[in-house]
């Protein structure tokens, strides 16, 4: 008995650190879940001339936008897992291509091919930033409103996939 | 040494052959602030965090996202955004994170006054075992026995 106040608080400060040490720091809560995405207009990759394209425009259905640079070493890591979810899974996967000449983003997408039904430019990383992105691969997904639903930070995995993503994915549509 | 220093140079060579893409950092028109908005300025970068290399601010960080926020805020203090705007419009983007001292709300009462309250746990609990130390060292001293004692003694 003369222990139990010293062993509650051990045990309580072993949970505390389990917790709090289980969490990645570079994983940052997004404040814009269950905000409207943040409003764009941006040009198409190999697009005819002045075709912009505005957040609105992804309206209508589920989607899910993804980060990317063809400088990115994460985004290689997770380009061939993108590859099989548009194939088996027909992920409806929207690119942004994030400070990236279009000329190296067009050559990467040639190279390792091309998951996305539309891949946009954000030259400047003005659209990044208005999104909260601060490394690329993120992957957001939106439900049919546009509304911001979940944030993926870093490459897309199996785990994540199925875990986060497909499921909301799922109730969304 | 001359085959290492032939096969070092064909290694850097390779290197700098490699296709390698970079990451685009758009040429910006600097922005001139007055020497009050430089002020402000200087004073609010070492409060930012910078979200890549987190223990960095956003006044020491070199890395990309870091210059272009540097950017956008001098360009938001040169239009007459007050402090509260700028740091409003990173919020909103990256959340409290970015602030090295985030706000005193519901939701970080417990960052801010935790420590307080440990420290308060700690007294008490000293305060209680320093009483029960004493209460157990210090046993009731019978002066007239202790002076009989040393009456005695002193005969």
């Amino acid at each position: 008995m003369r222990y139990a106040i010293p062993v509650i608080v051990l045990l309580g400060l072993l949970a505390l650190f389990a917790v709090g040490l289980g969490h990645d720091p570079r994983e940052l809560p997004s404040p814009l879940i269950g905000k409207s995405a943040p409003a764009f207009e941006l040009a198409v990759l190999g697009g005819e001339g002045a075709t912009r394209v505005r957040t609105q425009d992804l309206q209508g259905r589920p989607v899910l936008v993804n980060f990317f640079a063809s400088w990115c070493a994460g985004c290689q890591e997770e380009h061939a897992y993108l590859m099989q979810l548009a194939a088996d899974e027909h992920a409806p996967l929207v690119g942004i291509d994030y400070k990236d000449a279009p000329a190296d983003g067009s050559a990467w997408l040639a190279k390792h091919g091309n998951p996305y039904q539309q891949v946009l430019l954000d030259l400047d990383g003005n659209t990044g930033i208005d999104w909260g992105v601060y490394g690329v691969p993120e992957t957001f997904v939106l439900d049919a409103h546009g509304t911001i639903i979940y944030k993926h930070i870093g490459p897309m995995t199996v785990e994540a996939w199925n875990r986060d993503i497909k499921p909301r994915l799922q109730a969304a549509s | 040494m001359k085959l290492l220093r032939a096969l070092l140079l064909l290694g850097l060579f390779s290197l700098a052959l490699a296709p390698v893409s970079a990451q685009v950092q758009a040429e910006k028109p600097a922005i001139v602030l007055t020497p009050q908005q430089e002020q402000r300025f200087e004073a609010l970068l070492p409060n930012l965090r910078c979200l890549v290399c987190q223990n960095e601010s956003l006044a020491d960080s070199q890395a990309p996202l870091a210059l272009d926020l540097r950017y956008e805020i001098r360009s938001m203090i040169a239009k007459g955004a007050s402090d509260f705007q700028v740091k409003k419009y990173l919020t909103d983007r990256y959340g409290e994170f970015i602030l090295y001292r985030p706000a005193v709300n519901l939701r970080t009462y417990l960052l801010w006054f935790g420590p307080l309250l440990l420290l308060a746990i700690g007294l008490i609990a000293l305060y209680r075992f320093t009483r029960r130390a004493q209460a157990v060292a210090a046993p009731a001293v019978d002066e007239a026995a202790l002076r009989k004692l040393l009456d005695d003694q002193a005969r």
